[in-house]
């Protein structure tokens, strides 16, 4: 399957992959309404986040793993693996916000939505026309999307 | 039959998807004794709280049956397996043949000998019969008692509240969660029960259940001489391995159902997981029962594989909890309470009472063990990869660490390349 590829060499840190996230999920598909207004309306949040060390950055979100330690901590069936895409998928309906998800996933990929009591999670923008917002976003060609 | 499982919880649909991981096409029989789809055991508590219907209980959608499938033989219990004839006979009076066996029958609740336990309104809470059960007394029901203070006791207890029930929580030991938490964590979550109107009381047990000339319940007598009215009673000391069925098999048993690192029992072609089995802990390197669900899940899904034929090493258990106290979030991974005196250990805690945030970090020699987390949980996770990964931690490391500030860039640079960027080749 295709997934984002992170790569430190290249970030710049520029949080942009972070603000295409957030437009890509927003009911405005507007940046600036989506950062100024739906982000704390809403609690609207990137699935991506941006790590900083000196100059050394990288922007990391779901893996979409293999055997994804998220799924097997999710107590309520709201995460799941979907064996014809090998995305694995988040049923907002479903979560009951216990944060064993959280709690399990060892790549931090997953946070809390700041107003529900439920998780935000990395979904590779589906449905979105040239998929994922923050590789389309990145200048400097730091995150790929690309069958590894 | 290629592939038949006892039990439909988390370690059976672990195992069903580990199977299918290798193997797309010979049919799984699954045999469970609830008449039930597969549904998350903790959910009831969500259920008896009014929190979600009915509708939301099933952890897989009967599609995921068809399209995996496997065929349900539910409302039935297996009364033996044969090892040697690799058969397993059912209630119902049928016997199926097995090439590879499952067994995931999970934990029975575990009820101390107090006296006036057996009889009417007293509950375990540990299946989907009990919160139904609880659910349509709750409105009669004006005061409870559950005696216990680990996850199923404090659930139960939180959700009776949330149907107006007053609920007084015992528990023996000096503090809640006695084995997830330490004495600060306990405290946190304690006082949070407290705020909301919440009784838990430590230290102290149930010596007797009080009942009238016709068997009703009155109450409860403490251990310490008082005495609790109450209409019902919640018994969550815990769970004990569900293994008779192995035993009485021959299959080696301990604390649990004994297996090797392939989740493979004494019996050839009978595999075990989940809360039945005593398998291999990540951090100790022992075998231990460890009843919680990511465990259950994990050998399960090995399990799977390795039915199938496949060759996969178990990786270990790694113990984790993570509990809500009406909007406080814990989470407790790995080894939280380390032997006292042992100074091969290293703990470092930051407490904020005002804001009810805690921090408790246990380190051994270079690696971080466990961890707790009250509050402010979100970076869990990067915390669990160090414990997961047994990530040595450097000494400037561990200071952005003890800051609450654990990341990716920490890694070793190497481990950080194969997990986030694999398959790149390096230009010349």
């Amino acid at each position: 399957m295709k997934r984002v590829y992170p790569d430190k060499e290249y970030c710049i840190g520029c949080h942009l992959c972070e603000v295409a996230c957030i437009t890509a999920h927003s009911k405005s598909k507007d940046a600036i309404i989506a950062f100024r207004e739906e982000q704390g309306k809403d609690g609207l949040t990137a699935c991506k986040k941006v790590f900083e060390k000196g100059d050394i950055c990288v922007a990391i979100s779901c893996r979409h793993c293999d055997e994804p330690s998220c799924v097997a901590a999710c107590i309520s069936g709201g995460l799941h693996k979907d064996p014809e895409t090998g995305r694995t998928v988040y049923d907002r309906e479903k979560c009951v916000g216990c944060w064993s998800c959280l709690m399990a996933c060892p790549y931090g990929a997953i946070k809390r939505h700041p107003t529900e009591n439920k998780i935000v999670k990395c979904d590779l923008c589906e449905g979105r026309e040239g998929g994922p917002a923050c590789v389309a976003a990145c200048p400097n060609q730091a995150l790929k999307y690309e069958e590894r | 039959m290629k592939y038949v499982i006892i039990g439909n919880g988390i370690a059976s649909i672990g195992a069903i998807e580990g199977i299918r991981k290798v193997d797309t096409k010979n049919e799984i029989l699954v045999i469970g004794a609830e008449d039930a789809p597969a549904y998350g055991r903790p959910l009831i508590s969500y259920l008896l709280a009014g929190k979600i219907g009915p509708d939301r209980l099933a952890l897989r959608p009967q599609e995921f049956y068809d399209r995996s499938n496997v065929s349900l033989m539910l409302g039935t219990k297996v009364t033996s397996i044969d090892a040697q004839a690799r058969t397993v006979a059912t209630d119902k009076g049928e016997t199926v043949t097995y090439e590879n066996l499952l067994i995931a029958t999970g934990g029975i609740p575990f009820t101390p000998p107090i006296p006036g336990s057996d009889g009417s309104d007293v509950y375990n809470f540990t299946n989907l019969a009990h919160a139904h059960t609880l659910i349509s007394k709750a409105k009669e029901i004006k005061r409870a008692v559950v005696i216990g203070g680990g996850l199923i006791g404090l659930k139960a207890g939180e959700s009776l509240f949330d149907r107006g029930v007053d609920v007084t929580i015992l528990e023996l030991s000096p503090r809640i969660l006695s084995l997830a938490f330490d004495e600060n964590a306990a405290a946190l979550a304690g006082s949070r029960l407290a705020e909301v109107g919440l009784n838990v009381r430590c230290g102290v047990s149930a010596k007797e259940i009080q009942r009238d000339h016709d068997g009703n319940l009155k109450g409860v007598h403490l251990t310490d001489g008082d005495f609790l009215q109450c209409d019902v009673v919640v018994i969550a000391i815990g769970v004990v391995p569900n293994y008779d069925l192995a035993q009485e098999a021959g299959i080696a048993v301990d604390r649990g159902i004994k297996v090797d690192d392939h989740m493979r029992t004494s019996a050839a072609g009978v595999f075990a997981a989940g809360d039945v089995a005593q398998a291999k802990d990540l951090l100790f390197g022992d075998d231990r029962v460890i009843p919680i669900w990511t465990n259950a899940y994990n050998q399960g899904f090995c399990a799977g594989k390795n039915m199938t034929g496949a060759d996969v090493p178990f990786t270990g258990s790694l113990a984790m909890n993570s509990i809500s106290f009406y909007g406080l979030p814990t989470i407790s991974v790995g080894t939280v309470n380390p032997p006292e005196g042992d100074e091969t250990y290293d703990t470092a805690v930051s407490l904020d009472e005002k804001k009810k945030s805690y921090r408790k970090l246990v380190f051994h020699n270079d690696r971080l063990v466990g961890y707790v987390l009250v509050g402010d949980i979100d970076m869990a996770g990067m915390y669990t990869a160090f414990v997961k990964f047994q990530l040595a931690v450097p000494e400037d490391a561990k200071k952005q660490i003890l800051a609450g500030a654990p990341d990716v860039l920490m890694w070793p640079d190497e481990f950080f390349k194969e997990t986030w960027n694999p398959g790149v080749v390096e230009p010349d």
